[in-house]
């Protein structure tokens, strides 16, 4: 899996592309691959105000369910509609019309504490990773 | 002469369809009767309140067509009366046929709970025997009959924790539960208004005894700890497990799931345990039918006596039994009447069975496991060696080499005419298989347990496919969740099929 | 032991296989101290003969033979032989959780039927699989409603079941919800004058009975409209189903909370019930308990699984909507095959035999002097009678006859003293009405001139 070089990734699996002060928010190959088949995402309502790090919502498949972490701050400007009716949208294109969420970027420098598509994936395979909770 | 035999399998008792889809106006399956008083208009008795269509699409069929509809739907379970269930941790044992006899007799089944205690004591008799036979076999020293499940158990002991150091001055905040732990404990321990904090097993799977040490601090109310742990293994340390916790002020809670392999044994009471829950409808044989009733007894040391949840049976100065409200410092009431009274009569005549002799049984849990085990190990791996006792957690490294999984394996025992085990659980053994046959299997019933699982290890090794598709042999396949879960049709509808 | 498939020979032969010369040796991680050395004291060990001995004397100590006018939430219900001879099967009575659809698909389809006649029974769009009973069943839909507003404050009417009231206290205490009381008014339903001035922003939902506590029927249309207007959830609870075949169900409710004991199962001295929670397909999420959902397997055979199983406590862990594992799945069969033997006719005759006879009974009751109705609103099984005095007392001499007089609600309700709360079914006959009748009016007369 080649990662999106544009994008910057949390320890959890979410990634986040930031263009101007809006940054889109989704989870990566690895969380979906984790995953098994999406059934539903509950996500956050417009207007809601998210802070890095804390949980955004919740993913779930058949046999498992986990929290979404925001990678970074704002305020949540569009959420992904057609997920509602199609969560496998998550599975087969999670880079691009799985997207979740659209944040208005409160603070852009928390980039720096994010890894880069090379960092990540070396990490979202490897033995040491934290585990999924 | 020469005659087509049909396939029998065409025939409906395969493809039954919903009762709804029998239905016809004008079929009835109930006779009343007549009514012995004058009749009443609806309309004017319960006017805008009158449901005057009745209830739509309600079905309409005939006395056999239930009977042959419901009938045909049992053909396609599988249960204890037909062969082994090997699910870890739920001990399916046999249902004695004599339990469901006497819960129904007139004035047992017939009772109501709010009649006058003059006519009562029977039922209360059935209670106080009960109580007095698991406080026996629990080493506790007061019991309440009232939790409906294990789960309602285990709030009601969390709830009892609570109100006791509330009592002292301090609620505290946190329970520790093990990573091993049943779902239901954290569950649980989040509704008695607690955080929980995980305690990570350690090498041996069993409670790490130095970290929690460390973990244990004036804001922690309890352990909640199963044991034997859900691998089927005893707490060796219990004691200062016990030790621990009490030097700081808190308690020992026991998920008493497990008593299969302690019953007439040991005694959760003199390891230092303040407060359990039991399973009757696991150890003590009442029957699971299909998910429940159940009833979880809670048992305590005298410290918590005080906050039992009422109604609370008590003697009085006549000898005369009755069920009193009057607790200044109970908990509440955790289900309206007095608990599932008949679970309760069920797990009382097992008892009754078997008296004194009810050790016999656990060492026949304990033997059937350690059997089982002796025959699986090498075939597949085996995480944590310590003995086992009444049931065995294998787990799927060696098979998963050739990708196939516990799921897969689980699914292939159904072929060997086996409902399988309990998959992916407990959480710390990653693709576990979790054992428990109980003393109800006999030597040959857990030959051929062995014998499948062997079976399925050499397919796995040789014909993985055969096992990742299965089942082949049952009427259904496996059924797409994951579209069920996407897309639920929770009910059926008219028109909508 | 008969309950024990084991030979001794079988028993050393397994013990040889093992590799340890006694079963002690596999108890052997016990320590030393906590092996018990003697026996348990406990009674037994007995045949299957003297067992039910036991228990025949136990059931001769009861009310075998009174006729009883006890109502309040548990019912005396005619219940057909069919619905034993199917749940005394072994593939049902001794089957697990169907959590492998493959091997249970009578169990699975069985709830699928259960959770379709619970909707249609209650007017609602979805229904889970079972809760304990009615009393958790209530308190679970408080919890329910309080997710899905985020709001603090429930308002109860003091009309709900007493014990209902208990439960949900109990467990409120530690969820941070704030229970605050409606009374009833005049008539024996709902007080709405009360209820508007508790209602705020920060109700997340009222709980009204229907039929309540007294056998008043509330009108579940209005409160809603009532309730909605504050973006408050309605949660009805409803403790005797068979109102349902006669009685306008709570459609618009968003949460229904039914004990079906009513339907198939007997009052077993409390226990073991069946509650249900069912509500609008938009809170499913939120909805605790097992759902058994339709599906197709790889050749498109239609079958049953569990599902939306991460609300679960075995998934969801500490986040789940419920701690509920096991629950009364038996108990929703009974339900089912009930059900179906009334069916659409048989349900409502069975309702209007209930309605005629209550009245009936009410009739009667009114014609002794001192004894009034209570509540003047609609009922329909049971209904309250205060008498000129204590009922306690009155009771004592109805017992004396053979009967189990009606419920005394001084203990509940102080502000109804001398008031009883009297259930008549489809099992009352007219001969036992009419001699609670003739009974009722000596004891009320003894009553009072030994008092």
């Amino acid at each position: 899996m080649v990662y999106p070089t544009t994008f910057r990734y949390t320890k959890d699996d979410e990634w986040v592309d930031v263009k101007g002060g809006l940054g889109t928010i989704g989870l990566t190959h690895e969380a979906q691959c984790r995953l098994g088949d999406i059934v539903y995402l509950e996500l956050p309502a417009l207007g809601t105000t998210l802070e890095a790090g804390k949980p955004l919502g919740v993913v779930e498949s058949v046999k498992a369910v986990f929290e979404i972490f925001a990678p970074m701050s704002g305020e949540v400007v569009e959420v992904n509609g057609e997920l509602k009716d199609a969560p496998e949208k998550v599975n087969s294109d999670p880079h691009g019309a799985g997207w979740l969420i659209k944040v208005r970027l409160k603070n852009p420098a928390e980039t720096e504490a994010l890894m880069d598509a090379a960092a990540y994936q070396a990490y979202a395979t490897s033995p040491q990773r934290e585990a999924r909770h | 002469m020469t005659r087509t035999i049909r396939n029998a399998s065409r025939h409906v008792s395969r493809n039954e369809g919903l009762i709804f889809e029998k239905s016809s106006p004008g079929k009835r399956a109930f006779d009343l009767p007549p009514l012995d008083v004058p009749a009443v208009d609806p309309s004017k008795t319960l006017g805008r309140d009158y449901r005057s269509e009745g209830v739509a699409d309600f079905p309409e069929v005939s006395e056999i067509e239930v009977l042959r509809h419901f009938t045909r739907l049992s053909t396609w379970n599988y249960a204890i009366d037909i062969g082994m269930y090997p699910l870890g941790s739920c001990t399916m044992k046999y249902n004695p046929r004599v339990n469901e006899l006497v819960a129904r007799l007139d004035g047992i089944a017939t009772e109501h709970p709010f009649q006058p205690q003059d006519v009562s004591q029977g039922c209360l008799k059935i209670m106080r025997l009960l109580e007095q036979c698991l406080l026996e076999i629990t080493g506790m020293d007061a019991l309440t009959l009232q939790p409906a499940a294990g789960a309602q158990g285990e709030l009601t002991g969390l709830l009892l924790i609570r109100a006791y150091l509330e009592k002292q001055g301090n609620a505290r905040k946190k329970v520790l539960i093990p990573d091993s732990a049943h779902g239901t404990n954290p569950a649980t321990a989040v509704i008695a208004g607690y955080e929980v904090e995980n305690i990570k097993s350690d090498s041996h799977g069993q409670v790490d005894v130095e970290k929690l040490r460390e973990l244990v601090t004036e804001d922690v109310a309890a352990l909640m700890v199963t044991n034997p742990s859900t691998l089927g293994i005893f707490e060796q340390r219990i004691a200062d497990i016990a030790e621990i916790l009490h030097a700081k002020g808190a308690l020992l809670y026991m998920d008493g799931a497990n008593m299969n392999a302690l019953a007439g044994v040991a005694r959760p009471g003199d390891f230092g345990v303040d407060v359990m829950h039991l399973n009757l409808h696991k150890t003590f044989s009442t029957p699971h039918g299909g998910g429940g009733p159940g009833a979880g007894p809670v048992a305590m040391k005298k410290l918590l006596e005080p906050f039992r949840p009422i109604p609370v049976l008590v003697e009085k100065g006549s000898g005369e039994l009755a069920l009193e409200n009057d607790r200044p410092y109970s908990i509440g009431r955790v289900k309206a009447f007095s608990g599932n009274f008949g679970v309760l009569v069920r797990a009382l005549a097992y008892i009754l069975a078997y008296g004194p002799g009810i050790r016999q049984a656990t060492e026949d849990a304990v033997l059937n496991a350690n059997y089982i085990r002796k025959h699986l190990e090498g075939v597949f791996a085996l995480p944590y060696s310590l003995p086992s006792m009444h049931e065995v957690v294998f787990s799927d490294a060696l098979q998963k080499a050739n990708g196939v999984n516990t799921m897969d394996i689980a699914k292939r025992l159904i072929d060997h005419g086996f409902h399988p085990y309990t998959t992916a659980f407990p959480l710390i053994v990653p693709g576990a298989l979790m054992i428990e046959p109980t003393e109800s299997e006999s030597k040959e019933e857990c030959d051929l347990f062995i014998d499948a699982m062997r079976a399925i290890a050499a397919e796995a090794a040789t014909e993985p496919d055969l096992v990742q598709h299965a089942p082949h042999t049952t009427r259904i396949g496996r059924l797409d969740e994951v579209a069920a879960a996407r897309k639920p049709r929770l009910r059926w509808s008219k028109g909508n099929g | 032991m008969r309950y024990l498939p084991k030979s001794p020979a079988e028993r050393n032969e397994m013990l040889a296989t093992i590799g340890v010369g006694s079963i002690d040796e596999l108890f052997s991680t016990i320590p030393e101290r906590f092996r018990l050395r003697e026996a348990l004291k406990l009674p037994g060990p007995y045949s299957e003969a003297e067992i039910i001995d036991y228990f025949k004397q136990r059931a001769k100590e009861s009310s075998v033979g009174y006729s009883s006018f006890l109502g309040a939430g548990v019912y005396n219900h005619l219940r057909s032989v069919v619905t034993d001879t199917i749940i005394q099967r072994g593939e049902f009575l001794t089957s697990y959780t169907p959590y492998q659809a493959e091997m249970s698909q009578g169990t699975l389809q069985a709830i699928f039927e259960f959770q379709t006649l619970i909707c249609q029974l209650t007017g609602q769009e979805v229904a889970n699989a079972s809760m304990w009973d009615g009393s958790t069943a209530t308190t679970e839909a408080v919890l329910m409603a309080e997710r899905i507003t985020r709001r603090r404050r429930i308002l109860v009417a003091r009309s709900l079941h007493p014990e209902y009231r208990e439960v949900l206290r109990t467990y409120a205490k530690n969820s941070g919800l704030e229970i605050e009381e409606i009374p009833f008014g005049q008539d024996g339903s709902l007080n709405q004058k009360t209820l508007e001035s508790a209602l705020g922003d920060d109700v997340a939902a009222v709980v009204v009975q229907s039929p309540n506590f007294f056998g008043v029927i509330e009108h579940t249309p209005t409160l809603a409209d009532r309730v909605h207007s504050r973006g408050a959830l309605l949660v009805v609870a409803v403790t005797e189903g068979v109102s349902l075949g006669l009685v306008r169900p709570p459609a618009e409710a968003d949460i229904v909370a039914l004990e079906g004991q009513s339907f198939g199962l007997a009052p077993s001295y409390g226990g073991p019930f069946v509650g249900v929670i069912a509500t609008h397909e938009k809170f499913v999420r939120q909805l605790p308990g097992r759902l058994a959902g339709q599906a197709r397997d790889w050749s498109g055979r239609r079958g049953f699984v569990l599902t939306l199983a991460a609300r679960e406590q075995h998934i969801r862990r500490e986040k789940a909507t419920s701690n509920i594992c096991t629950n009364q799945a038996l108990c929703a069969l009974a339900a089912t095959v009930h059900l179906t033997l009334l069916g659409k006719e048989g349900l409502r005759e069975v309702a209007e035999q209930n309605l005629a006879k209550a009245h009936f009974a009410l009739g009667e009751l009114e014609k002794i002097p001192g004894v009034r109705r209570a509540f003047e609103a609609p009922f329909f099984n049971e209904f309250t009678i205060s008498l000129p005095r204590s009922v306690d007392a009155v009771n004592r001499l109805l017992l004396r006859e053979k009967i189990v007089g009606p419920l005394q609600l001084d203990a509940f309700y102080p502000e109804l003293p001398n008031h009883a709360l009297v259930c008549v079914t489809e099992t009352t006959t007219r001969a036992q009405i009419e001699n609670l009748s003739s009974e009722l009016r000596t004891a009320v007369a003894l009553a009072r001139e030994t008092q």
